[in-house]
């Protein structure tokens, strides 16, 4: 069915409604939680697909990451004369902002994808109507289950990430920017706090989440027709990754604030 | 007074995508009877099943199952409700990613605690029951239409419900294999005293299997009787859609 141009009035009473929906089916998710035990084979299962599905990209995306941030601030601390400085400052980068961040919008374009497109297309084919005239209710058959696997997997694979990118770092450090390994490995030792690392994965843990609710929302309102699956994918990717961004500030000062992740 | 109906829709309205679906539906079905709805495609059967089993909730009007209105329950209290229901749907509406035999499986598995080879040999009983043989560990997607259906109808009745809904049982299927899942319908009301509602536009199918017929058009059911008052009636628009001529009130297109 071809639809008419949104007005903009439109537009805000969607993105209100669809912001709605998506509360309500992570409300629903968290009660479900206690049905976990029951649904372990499902969570499983997704944690194994999602971790080896994403495994390479966040790899390669680590990789670059790592080796841009050492690049880049290498080259500025080299202005001040301070270029051996570069292993205090990749590993912090890494562990509290580019590794969560970078790890989670890869993610929320690979797996958030895929589970608004799975979902959505099992709801097209009516396959969601099947399960609740079985009396299977789909936020425990399918949504939580892939929930708890993104909040598992993704701060996993941020914390592989990291490690990747710091490695990458002081590769990028000795061959380009003159600074020995030893150097750049005993500063990332002095400098890395416990805390850092943890503040990056609750990161993850809470990007995971939001793409989770936003790909599971997304995919059980669907609508009927050939647009609607793409639709749905897409708007789960813009969605999720800009909720990242965000979040990301509100959370930086939260573990500022409470966590004592600072200076 | 009469007993309370099984199912009971009540002036319903449903409008869908700006089209007004279900214009003031109203239909009872009783305990052990099998209604059978016709109508033409489009028309909104499809629509009014959902209806009966809450997957849609009616914009205005209601649903009553056994006495009680299903229209503002919760999911959770649904799901109780729909323990008792069979549904096979228009397309079969398979889970894509399991196999046939975890198809059928799946109402047992999620709701009784049988042993594995018990829940098996129910397996390959229902499967049998609709003329199919070792396609367990087959995928949905390599199966054909009718197959499909016949899986999905194998899963309506895993678990013996008491109600079973058939969207379009027959259609798709040759005239052989119609017959065979018109006599399942039929023993199943006979020896198990199952109450059902049939979709069909296979004329001799809905003659073969109703105690009544309901017929839809423009959003309202316009008869309900036997299949010898269908037979016998003068109303052009049910003859003509009854015998399948091309003459009378309605176009062959909208
Ligand atoms: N979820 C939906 N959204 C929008 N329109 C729908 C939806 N479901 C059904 N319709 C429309 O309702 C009408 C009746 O559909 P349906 O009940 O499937 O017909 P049939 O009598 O052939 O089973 C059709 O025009 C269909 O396009
Ligand atoms: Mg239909």
């Amino acid at each position: 069915m071809a639809k008419k141009a949104e007005s903009p009035s439109d537009w805000v009473t969607d993105a209100f409604e669809g912001a709605g929906y998506t509360c309500s089916v992570f409300a629903s998710t968290v009660l479900a939680f206690g049905g976990i035990l029951n649904r372990r084979r499902e969570l499983l299962y997704h944690v194994y697909a999602f971790g080896c599905g994403a495994l390479p990209v966040t790899v390669l995306v680590a990789i670059f990451t790592g080796m841009v941030v050492t690049f880049q601030t290498g080259l500025a601390l080299y202005r001040i004369g301070q270029a051996s400085q570069v292993g205090v400052l990749v590993p912090l980068a890494m562990c509290r902002e580019m590794g969560p961040v970078m790890t989670c919008n890869i993610l929320a374009g690979l797996l958030g994808s895929r589970i608004a497109a799975e979902i959505g297309t099992m709801n097209v084919s009516e396959e969601i109507d099947a399960l609740r005239v079985m009396s299977i209710n789909p936020i425990d058959y399918l949504v939580m289950p892939r929930f708890l696997a993104m909040c598992i997997v993704c701060p996993m694979l941020t914390l592989y990430a990291d490690f990747i990118g710091i490695i990458a770092g002081a590769l990028v450090a000795r061959t380009q920017l003159d600074v020995s390994t030893q150097a750049y490995l005993s500063n990332a030792r002095e400098v890395l706090e416990f805390r850092d690392i943890y503040s990056g994965l609750l990161k993850a843990l809470v990007f995971g989440a939001l793409t989770a609710a936003v790909a599971c929302s997304q995919g059980l309102r669907t609508e009927k027709g050939a647009e609607g699956v793409g639709v749905a994918t897409m708007r789960t990717v813009v969605i999720s990754s800009v909720l990242i961004l965000v979040s990301d500030y509100i959370l930086g000062w939260f573990c500022n604030v409470f966590l004592g992740v600072g200076a | 007074m009469p007993e309370t109906p099984l199912l009971d829709m009540q002036d319903v309205h449903k409008t869908l995508g700006g089209k007004h679906i279900l214009q003031g539906m109203t239909l009872q079905v009783h305990r052990g009877e099998t209604l059978v709805i016709i109508g033409r495609s489009g028309i909104g059967k499809t629509v009014t099943l959902k209806h009966m089993v809450g997957l849609m909730r009616p914009d205005r009007g209601k649903v009553f199952i056994e006495g009680r209105d299903i229209t503002t329950l919760r999911d959770r209290d649904l799901d109780q409700i729909r323990m008792k229901f069979g549904m096979l749907f228009q397309n079969g509406a398979l889970l894509n990613s399991l196999t046939v035999g975890e198809n059928v499986a799946m109402p047992l598995r999620e709701h009784e605690r049988l042993p594995e080879e018990e829940v098996r040999r129910l397996v390959r009983e229902k499967l049998a029951l609709v003329e199919l043989h070792d396609v367990e560990d087959m995928m949905p997607g390599i199966l054909s239409g009718g197959m499909k259906k016949r899986v999905g109808l194998a899963r309506a009745i895993v678990r013996n419900p008491e109600f079973i809904l058939y969207d379009e049982p027959t259609a798709g299927l040759d005239p052989i294999m119609s017959n065979a899942i018109n006599e399942l319908i039929v023993n199943m009301k006979n020896t198990l005293g199952v109450s059902s509602v049939v979709v069909t536009h296979d004329m001799p199918s809905a003659f073969r299997i109703a105690d009544r017929i309901a017929m839809l058009r423009k959003g309202r059911i316009i008869k309900v009787g036997t299949p010898a008052e269908f037979l016998e009636t003068d109303d052009p628009v049910i003859k003509q859609f009854v015998y399948g001529e091309e003459e009378g009130p309605d176009e062959p297109s909208e």
